[in-house]
């Protein structure tokens, strides 16, 4: 039984045949319409989350599927101290696939330690994010027509945003992808990405504080949320939290082929202005994200039907 | 020069940083064993100077060399029978450390859910590095 806990459980060559099935949906949603008729995806989000929630039901919902969850702790077994192992061994016996999001790192990974049934990680926490990188990368493979030969620019949050972690690693494993890291001295990314990753993989990136600097060199903008949930410190996060905005007169450096994506929520980094732009493709990002969680629920509920290479 | 008696069957842990025999004694869980054990500090060395040095007096599967490995893989380790020296396994870095050392950080689900078992992960052998299997977080060795 195949899980997702991490965006790297997934070969290239598996990711491939997933985006593969993802675009087929796409063109042919009626040919997966009652693939799921009779299963069940049990949502199990221990902290408040709209859009990666309803895109797993809608993803299901989609499929012939249906749901059961929970929207909080607040109104689950956890707020009576439940174990997440005693609620995955219970949820086994009323689902089919589960999609756990909980903000302690690694819960879903001792979720799946204890699950009879596949569990998609829906976030741990600062930790990962696996299927808002699957977003992300579908999103750029569909606009952008490849994943390797691209100059990504991260902006942001790079200490604590863990999509932006994700991404790194899953597109470092192309060819020729280049990295210019924009964000402030306090927020810069850290040195297990840095370290680790892409200088141990000899992967070209630069690091810099202004958008304007460099947006003219750029393929990709991902532009990312400064969170107040990863701040202990309040005063951090209102200093830091507004460092940078995307604005019309920024865009108009940037090259006309240029896509701007953001996982979403934004508050003020990117002004509504800019929603117009057609580079602006953060809208149909989430769009995409329904698609790529259809292709991941029927992958993990059949793979010997469509998790062949 | 100090002198402690042989030991018959056992381990005799050689080339232990000075000051760190006690840490040791208290990680590989000699404190609960009901055996012999004795601890020498500040031992003159050639090699490095000041050392630690530590006997134990029990049967020889006693011994934990992956919790052994993990606190300093360059103690030298004599496996005594009968009195004499029958072997020098080489210590290594585990892969895994199960049940040892626990994760620090706030943020993980080890810090919350029941009956967790903490697991550490070696993730870079050149560099040392172990990672919880749970939040990824590094665990870092100095202890002091």
């Amino acid at each position: 039984m195949r899980h997702l806990m991490s965006p790297l459980d997934f070969t290239t060559d598996e990711l491939s045949v997933l985006m593969d099935l993802a675009d087929d949906i796409i063109a042919h949603p009626e040919k997966y319409a009652h693939r799921c008729d009779g299963r069940i995806l049990a949502t199990l989000f221990y902290e408040p989350s709209t859009r990666t929630r309803l895109s797993f039901e809608s993803a299901m919902l989609r499929l012939g599927g249906k749901v059961l969850g929970f929207a909080t702790a607040d109104s689950s077994s956890a707020a009576k101290g439940e174990s997440v192992a005693d609620t995955i061994r219970i949820v086994s016996g009323y689902a089919d696939i589960c999609a756990m999001r909980h903000p302690k790192e690694g819960a879903a990974l001792v979720a799946m330690q204890k699950s009879l049934i596949p569990v998609i990680n829906a976030g741990d926490g600062g930790h990962q994010h696996p299927t808002q990188t699957l977003t992300d990368m579908l999103t750029i493979r569909s606009l952008k027509g490849r994943l390797d030969n691209l100059t990504i620019g991260l902006c942001g949050d790079l200490k604590f945003g863990r999509t932006v972690h994700s991404l790194i690693k899953s597109l470092a494993r192309y060819e020729n992808v280049k990295f210019v890291l924009i964000s402030p001295d306090e927020l810069k990314i850290p040195s297990y990405i840095r370290d680790d990753v892409l200088r141990a993989q000899n992967i070209e990136f630069t690091e810099v504080a202004h958008i304007e600097d460099v947006i003219d060199s750029l393929d990709l903008l991902y532009m990312t949320r400064v969170q107040r949930e990863r701040f202990f410190n309040e005063e951090d996060y209102v200093r830091l939290k507004d460092f940078y905005v995307l604005d019309k007169k920024k865009m108009e450096l940037a090259p006309r082929d240029m896509l701007v994506l953001h996982p979403l929520p934004r508050v003020n980094e990117i002004a509504p202005e800019v929603d117009e732009d057609e580079r602006a493709v953060y809208f149909k990002q989430g769009r995409y994200g329904v698609y790529i969680r259809m292709a991941l629920i029927l992958s993990l509920l059949f793979p010997e039907e469509y998790m062949k290479n | 020069m100090l002198n402690v008696g042989k030991i018959e069957e056992g381990f005799v842990l050689d080339h232990i940083k000075a000051g760190e025999a006690m840490v040791l004694y208290h990680d590989l869980g000699l404190d609960k064993l009901d055996c012999c054990v004795a601890l020498i500090t500040n031992a003159r060395s050639n090699k490095m100077g000041k050392k630690d040095i530590v006997k134990v007096e029990c049967p020889v599967d006693m011994l934990d060399f992956d919790i052994l490995g993990f606190i300093d893989h360059n103690i030298t380790v004599n496996v005594i029978k009968d009195g004499e020296i029958v072997g020098k396994p080489k210590l290594e870095l585990p892969k895994r450390i199960t049940g040892v050392i626990e994760c620090k950080n706030p943020r993980c689900i080890s810090s919350i859910e029941q009956g967790i078992i903490h697991e550490f992960i070696l993730t870079d052998e050149e560099k040392e590095i172990y990672r919880c299997k749970y939040c990824e977080e590094r665990y870092s060795k100095k202890r002091r």
